[in-house]
């Protein structure tokens, strides 16, 4: 079992890498990544948020919204997985504004350098990304934690090393319409296809 | 703009109210449509691996399920007996959900196509020709390289011969793995032998270009540029057609047939 | 047309393009773009939510408390989501089961919550259907473009009908694999960006440039 939940971590960080294997969650992944240390604070943030609500909306899904699941309330039949955007979407956000509020009250330092960024995460695609998947896929309470901690830290290593290379790019001399956001892009094409030695890789 | 809390909790509340019904109204209307989609999904994979529907060939909801209706019968069987199940109505049945419930389903040994869990009962396809038995479909999955592939494969009536196989859900690379689905490369498993002479299961997806069915007949062209991606699928037809999967089934039908 | 209409119809498509210059709802979109048409559908689905969040948001934009403001909004585009869903899940079911869960992340989906936010809060529903047709065709165009030159040359097709023969199907064109994968979306982004600045210098971001390294006080700079 535990061979699994390692298989499925490792994929989760390399293989299938959030940002650069899904594009998921390249708004902040670009707007964020221009300074190795506020990169490296989204990222934390990112881990911590991914790792809560993948695990908080595996519950939900199991208890309300798969088919059958309103069976413990005597409505099997009732279906609501119609409803599982919206369940979803709202979890992440109350999650965040929770997870906000008590970092906030209890570590005012990590509040102080994660805080900014709590807002910014609920929109970001990778969260709501991981979510789906563990969805579809049927993941177990589990593995969903495996999972969306995985997911995290894959995302937090593709922006760390990203903001790493831009603060070296600024010394380049890129041709002008290039320059920005053009060059960004393709800095993350070349690391995606970095990232792809990694594909098929299984424990 | 400054509310009361009363006023917040109110406009939320309608927000909601209004969302809600939206949201609602649109699942219940559409969902007979999207039931039958699924339904006729199901049904058009296996008419294609059946032969029953050319592969270009484009149908409209109705032929397809008067097809399947005349000529198709589902029937659940117990997977590590092999005798028919009768107790489970085949119409149904869901294997794959089947496969995750714990209370019908359990721990699969280990084996090289990476699958977790084995249901105990499957569910599979007779063909009928002009009421001649013509081809029996069963269900097969397994790890690609991304993904999961989900799929049918054929087998003639001596239980031996490929009539076709298809694979109707991945997540494999458009263009490469995902080649799976090119009809010109499962055309090439169609009359192949998927069990050697000792009736164990022998095709394989091979590196490179294989030889004529009559030449080689138990390996297929790779997928270029899919090197995992071919063996997965290998690996999962042959652990399908091995002894966990419908070897048991397979062994009292040819036992049956005296073949 | 009214020239404010027309701007704002017109602006997003080159001028100020969603995802070239304002750098938004990449996310979920080039997951679809192997295929013209994963790509036609998800920008229609995006056009409409954009249009009509765009549109609902705005009638009742003088009402929202301003304190749950994003989750309302959140709330709105979330159904609209769900219904579109709903919708292709019922007409076009091949694709939707294609795009799988890239319609979901339309939510997420930058270009609809931004223009909901910056634009609809402030004007009337009709300005904004208009923004949302404009932002959401800006974006279309994108996808499009990426999405034909991605399925043109990486398996000969354009809405899956052959235009280069494939070498494996008989034909003479061999594949550029390449372009299926994940990392030739980006280069295509950044390739776009490049010419459509190289024709519009004004959108060149200057505090990239080198010589700005070498001003005092410049953040990592030289000195």
């Amino acid at each position: 079992m535990l061979e699994h939940y390692l298989s499925l971590a490792t994929k989760a960080v390399f293989v299938e890498n959030m940002a650069l294997a899904f594009f998921l969650g390249m708004c902040s992944f670009l707007a964020v990544s221009k300074k190795v240390e506020t990169a490296i604070g989204l990222g934390t943030a990112v881990i911590f948020v991914l790792a809560v609500t993948c695990a908080l909306n595996q519950l939900l899904n199991e208890a309300l919204l798969k088919e059958g699941a309103l069976s413990w309330l005597g409505l099997g039949n009732v279906n609501l997985g119609f409803m599982t955007f919206l369940v979803l979407i709202g979890t992440i956000a109350a999650a965040v504004q929770v997870v906000e509020m008590a970092i906030d009250r209890f570590s005012p330092e990590l509040y102080n350098s994660l805080g900014v960024f709590l807002p910014l995460i609920a929109v970001n695609c990778a969260i709501l990304g991981a979510a789906l998947f563990m969805v579809k896929r049927d993941y177990t309470f589990g593995e969903a934690t495996v999972f969306g901690l995985g997911s995290g830290i894959g995302w937090a290593i593709a922006i760390v090393a990203m903001a790493a290379i831009r603060e070296k790019l600024r010394y380049s001399n890129v041709p002008e319409p290039l320059r920005g956001l053009g060059i960004a892009f393709i800095v993350v094409g070349l690391m995606s296809v970095g990232f792809m030695a990694f594909s098929g890789i299984q424990l | 703009m400054q509310h009361s809390n009363a006023y917040t909790i109110g406009f939320a509340a309608a927000v909601c109210a209004v969302c809600g019904f939206f949201v609602a109204f649109s699942a219940v209307a559409l969902k007979d449509r999207q039931d039958r989609n699924i339904l006729i999904d199901r049904q058009k994979n296996v008419l294609g691996v059946a032969g029953l529907m050319r592969l270009d060939e484009s149908l409209g909801a109705d032929e397809i399920s008067s097809r399947f209706n005349e000529s198709i019968r589902a029937k659940v069987i117990d997977l590590a007996s092999g005798k028919p199940n009768d107790s489970i109505d085949a119409v149904t049945f869901d294997q794959r959900r089947a496969s995750r419930d714990p209370a019908t389903s359990a721990l699969a040994p280990g084996n090289a196509a990476k699958i977790l869990r084995l249901p105990s009962n499957a569910l599979i396809y007779e063909v009928f020709k002009q009421g001649e038995f013509d081809s029996m479909i069963l269900p097969v999955e397994g790890t690609g390289l991304w993904s999961v592939l989900y799929g049918y494969i054929a087998l003639s009536p001596d239980a031996r011969t490929i009539r076709g196989i298809t694979f109707y859900e991945h997540g494999e690379t458009a263009g490469l793995g995902g080649e799976v689905d090119n009809p010109r490369w499962k055309a090439k498993w169609i009359g192949r032998k998927a069990f050697n002479q000792l009736d164990e299961p022998a095709i394989a997806v091979k590196k490179g270009t294989a030889g004529p069915s009559d030449v080689d007949p138990h390996q297929v062209d790779g997928l270029a540029g899919a090197t995992i991606t071919s063996r997965g699928v290998t690996h999962l037809v042959r652990f399908w057609l091995g002894e966990n999967g419908f070897g048991p089934y397979l062994k009292r039908y040819r036992a049956e047939k005296g073949i | 047309m009214a020239s404010k209409e027309r701007e704002a119809l017109l602006d997003p498509l080159f001028n100020n393009n969603p995802i070239t210059l304002q750098v938004l709802g990449i996310c979920s979109a080039l997951a679809v773009t192997t295929k013209m048409s994963t790509a036609l559908v998800m920008s229609a689905a995006v056009i409409a939510v954009t249009v009509l969040s765009n549109v609902a948001v705005s009638v009742i934009r003088n009402h929202i408390p301003s304190s749950i403001r994003i989750i309302v909004q959140l709330t709105i585009i979330a159904s609209l989501v769900i219904v579109t869903d709903q919708v292709l899940k019922a007409f076009v079911f091949d694709i939707s089961k294609q795009l799988s869960v890239f319609v979901g992340l339309i939510i997420t989906n930058c270009i609809v919550m931004g223009r909901a936010e910056a634009y609809a809060m402030q004007n009337g529903p009709m300005l904004s259907f208009v923004d949302g047709v404009g932002n959401g065709v800006g974006y279309a165009i994108i996808l499009m473009a990426v999405a034909f030159v991605r399925e043109l040359f990486g398996s000969g097709r354009l809405f899956g009908m052959t235009i280069l023969p494939l070498v494996t199907e008989g034909g003479w064109y061999v594949p550029n694999g390449l372009m299926l994968l994940a990392p030739a979306a980006f280069f295509l982004i950044g390739v776009f960006i490049w010419v459509v600045r190289s024709f519009k210098p004004e959108q060149v971001e200057e505090d990239f440039h080198v010589g700005a390294l070498l001003e005092p006080g410049h953040e990592g700079g030289l000195r």
